[in-house]
């Protein structure tokens, strides 16, 4: 599989990239599919059985070359036979409407325990907010999340506390849950519970707008130690510039716009209509998985994000080359 | 001025020119289609816009299949991409599925209940002006709507157009105004000719069609123009919402100011749902007089299928939040909503059986009409399928707006009602012109278009599967979605010389095809006993039924239906 990329925080991790919705890694997605298979298992006996009464009826009735012209029998109707397929029917519906009833229950009524991690996604035109109010981190686009256990016991599960700045988005990666909206106005919960480490790709799944197909979506599941870890580098303080050309850089970037849109940390750059940078170079990609991260991708988004992904709500900045140059080095002490 | 007045002596009044009747000239055609308001006409002229819009927002699905065979593929730019797949929704249901089926309404209910035309005959020319007018409106925004430095043309909001993508803040510009606007005199077309309907069904009747009596098709549009009548106002009041959003500063839906984002998808699916009856039940309306016909048997079940076309339309205005499953509806609300929605599978397999049950024991004859109406019936029973699938509700969280959704509801809009549609064209194509469609052209639409159209929405199941949504202009490598694409692109262009074929065979068919008589598929209803095609006045003297199949009873003399009625 590929997708693998030498840079950012879980880049070795084995990666999901096909998200087969029947192949599970998580509850509640592995319960729903249970109710899934159940469901075509039904929908397909119906369908081998009806599409066979129709195959055998064309079969069985066609006008033969030998017919003479007269006419079949006249049949109007038979209230036992219209009584047979209207039970038939029902019978399925109960079943149906009883499970389904059942799994909306287990899904949306779960109770997480009380260290359930904690996560804050917002929607934005077209990426992601990531919080974690538990640990006072703010990211963007991929989330981080410690492994679950299918043992109770040892189980934590992740809460997703989903709200939207703009549009509606939703929320979907396949093998961990189905999908939730983040409306704006409006708060919603889902919870995923992985039982297996590994990078699990997703899409916001509501047209949102222009560049609605690169909302893409990463789950980076790791071991609880991992997460730990990440979690530390995400909370320590960014090493300073080291070279001239990043502390142009640096200088740079705050004499310019864009310290309105992106937070840095704890420095004047405290825009929040862009994804927060602290810590930009631990992710996998930019532009909410436009293209990998690695230094020409950069190097072209800082020149002009147009080039990327046309139509995102980052303006060109009309920067020199050198001015590039010296602002993506600066980004990329940024870990 | 002088108070005087100059009078010619030789001055004459000239004799008023008959409209609509010479058609010699293109000056005559043009008066005679705008001056119009014979049922058959419109009826036609419906029909034939439809097919127009058809083929241009047809193109626009042909380039975005084009777009999406290779992974980040940039034929299309993204802005231009939502543009098609928008005008692609918002043309096929409201500029081709509601023309097509109001056409046949128009030509044929006046002939089916014995009567000369509809009840007010010029209200239905104007819903005609008024539907056409809309979609013009609709194309025109590509060169009227632009405003400000970026801001789209054509409206890029998606055919459900959910707020508040379509608030001023996101939606700069005038393209969201020219698709509410659209809708909104599209409306009142389609509401007129519904009042039409019921107004010609209930009060023009011919002697002896009790109620009981007239043809399933007429039924059926009934109980469309009632659902019309009911879904409608829902639709014209948010769209006038959203526009008193965008320019008087209300807040119903602006969310930054407090509004609320699900309160649009509530009204919109409100009228959405019911829609998608109304643009189904009379592709069954078409299968109910085709399916006896061509099986040689009467329906089975006659008040059966009434009686679960009126359990489907009323149910079908209680299921409308089965497409907001994922809006974070409580447990309740869910189940509430799964519930009623799978009770429509009941009263829709009755129909399917009941189709089944008017073939068994009949005499099959393959011809056109019947071809299409049994790719119906194997079409449907997937589309039914997985419409039973998205209603369960976990399910759906998987599925909802993924490309499994587009696989579905392709299956019921081509699947179930454009196959009963080409039914249906088949089917009275004789009566209209007067000439047989020819039977080879016919065959090659069906096996190519068939073909092609498996082969486009099939695959589009599975990749709902592996997590593709809906609506993106493209996707990455990788995925596991190229191939599904690939062959679903492949699918279409299979699908365009079927539709050739059809388009060729109209034409050809109207010159060269066999001289058709009045009633060339030995049927029951009121339709045949004219000429082909029938004169303005329908009947020279108005007929008089004594039960559901009158022309059974005139061939039948001895063994007359209403006896056994
Ligand atoms: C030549 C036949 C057709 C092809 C190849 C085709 C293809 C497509 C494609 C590729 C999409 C876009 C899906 C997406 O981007 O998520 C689409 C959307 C749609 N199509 Fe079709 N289509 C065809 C005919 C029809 C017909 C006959 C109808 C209805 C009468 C219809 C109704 C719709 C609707 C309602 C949408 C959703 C639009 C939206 O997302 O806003 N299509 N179609
Ligand atoms: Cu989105």
């Amino acid at each position: 599989m590929t997708g693998v990329h030498a840079q950012g925080a879980g880049a070795d991790l084995p990666t999901h990239m096909v998200a087969d919705m029947f192949k599970p890694l998580s509850r509640p997605a592995e319960m729903i599919h249970e109710t899934s298979l159940l469901v075509l298992v039904i929908c397909a006996v119906i369908f081998v059985v009806v599409a066979g009464l129709l195959l055998y009826i064309v079969v069985r009735f066609r006008k033969k070359a030998t017919d003479n012209t007269q006419e079949p029998p006249q049949i109007y109707g038979s209230t036992n036979i219209e009584l047979a397929w209207t039970v038939i029917p029902i019978l399925i519906t109960v079943v149906l409407i009883l499970v389904t009833s059942r799994t909306i229950g287990e899904v949306q009524n779960a109770k997480l325990p009380e260290d359930a991690l904690q996560i804050r996604v917002v929607g934005h035109q077209w990426w992601w907010e990531v919080h974690y109010p538990q640990y006072g981190i703010i990211t963007a686009n991929e989330i981080h999340i410690p492994v679950s256990s299918k043992d109770p016991q040892k189980a934590r599960p992740t809460e997703l506390i989903l709200q939207s700045a703009d549009v509606i988005h939703s929320f979907w990666v396949p093998q961990l849950a189905g999908k939730t909206d983040l409306i704006p106005n409006r708060t919603n919960k889902m919870w995923v519970d992985p039982y297996t480490i590994g990078t699990y790709f997703g899409n916001c799944a509501e047209y949102c707008g222009t560049q609605h197909a690169n909302m893409l979506l990463r789950v980076i599941v790791d071991t609880p130690e991992n997460f730990e870890k990440w979690v530390a580098n995400q909370k320590a303080p960014v090493p300073p510039p080291q070279t001239p050309q990043e502390i142009e850089g640096r200088r740079l970037y705050y004499a310019n716009a864009c310290v309105n849109c992106h937070t840095i940390g704890e420095s004047v750059s405290k825009g929040i209509f862009g994804p927060d940078l602290t810590k930009l170079m631990t992710r996998q990609t930019i532009g909410a998985g436009v293209a990998p991260l690695n230094h020409e991708n950069l190097l072209s988004w800082v020149r002009d994000p147009q080039i990327l992904k046309v139509g995102c709500l980052m303006p060109n900045m009309q920067l020199l080359d050198n001015e590039v140059e010296a602002i993506t080095a600066y980004l990329e002490t940024l870990k | 001025m002088a108070s005087e007045t100059i009078v010619d002596p030789d001055f004459k009044v000239p004799a008023p020119e008959r409209v609509g009747e010479e058609g010699k000239t293109w000056s005559h055609v043009i008066q005679n289609l705008v001056f119009t308001v014979d049922h058959k006409k419109l009826g036609l002229m419906y029909i034939g816009s439809g097919l127009l819009f058809f083929v241009v927002a047809g193109i626009m699905a042909t380039l975005i299949r084009v777009q999406l065979f290779f992974p980040r593929s940039t034929f299309l730019d993204p802005d231009v991409f939502n543009r098609f797949f928008t005008m692609h929704g918002t043309a096929m249901v409201f500029l081709v599925g509601m023309p097509m089926i109001f056409g046949f309404a128009n030509y044929l209910i006046p002939i089916m209940i014995g009567t000369r035309d509809m009840a007010y005959p010029r209200l239905n020319a104007f819903g005609f002006w008024v539907f056409f007018f809309s979609g013009l409106l609709l194309y025109f925004s590509y060169f009227g709507a632009p405003g400000l430095y970026n801001a789209g043309s054509a409206p890029d909001v998606g055919w459900f157009a959910y707020s508040p993508l379509t608030a001023k803040a996101f939606s700069r510009g005038h393209s969201t105004d020219y698709w509410t606007l659209s809708i909104l005199l599209g409306g009142i077309g389609s509401l007129a000719t519904s009042i039409n309907i019921l107004v010609t069904t209930f009060c023009l009747r011919c002697k002896g069609m009790t109620l009981g009596r007239m043809p399933l098709f007429v039924w059926l549009f009934v109980v469309v123009a009632f659902l019309v009548i009911i879904a409608l106002p829902p639709l014209s009041a948010c769209q006038i919402m959203l526009t008193l959003d965008r320019y008087l500063g209300a807040k119903f839906f602006d969310t930054q100011a407090g509004g609320d984002a699900v309160l649009w998808q509530h009204f919109f699916w409100i009228f959405g749902h019911p829609e998608v009856y109304i643009l189904i039940l009379p592709g069954f309306a078409i299968a109910n007089e085709i399916i006896p016909v061509f099986s040689r048997k009467p329906i089975f079940g006659y008040p059966i299928m009434v009686a679960a076309t009126v359990m489907i339309a009323f149910i079908s205005l209680g299921v409308w939040a089965h497409h907001m499953f994922t809006v974070g509806m409580t447990s309740l609300g869910n189940t509430f909503f799964a519930i009623s929605t799978m009770v429509i599978a009941v009263p829709t397999g009755i129909k399917i059986f009941n189709w089944l049950g008017t073939m068994w024991g009949g005499k099959l004859h393959f011809e056109l009409p019947m071809i299409f109406c049994l790719a119906f019936l194997f079409q449907f029973l997937i589309a039914g399928l997985t419409g039973v699938m998205l209603s369960v509700v976990p399910f759906d969280w998987q599925l909802s707006d993924s490309y499994f959704v587009v696989a579905h509801f392709h299956y019921v809009l081509i699947g179930a009602l454009l196959y009963t549609l080409f039914a249906g064209i088949y089917y009275w194509y004789p009566k209209a012109f007067g000439r047989m469609p020819n039977r080879k052209l016919g065959l090659w639409h069906f096996w190519l278009f068939t073909i092609g159209f498996h082969l486009t929405f099939f695959p589009q199941h599975i990749s709902g599967f592996l997590g593709m949504p809906r609506r993106i202009f493209t996707y990455e490598a990788g995925r596991g979605w190229e191939i599904w694409n690939q062959l679903s692109t492949i699918g279409v262009i299979i699908q365009i010389p079927g539709i050739l074929f059809f388009v060729f065979n109209l034409i050809y068919s109207y010159f060269k095809g066999e001289e058709a008589g009045d009633d060339p598929w030995d049927a029951w209803t009121l339709e045949w006993a004219t000429t082909s095609p029938p004169p303005e006045y329908n009947f020279e003297k108005t007929p008089e039924v004594r039960s559901r199949r009158p022309l059974w009873d005139l061939k039948h003399p001895d063994d007359p239906d209403w006896k056994f009625e």
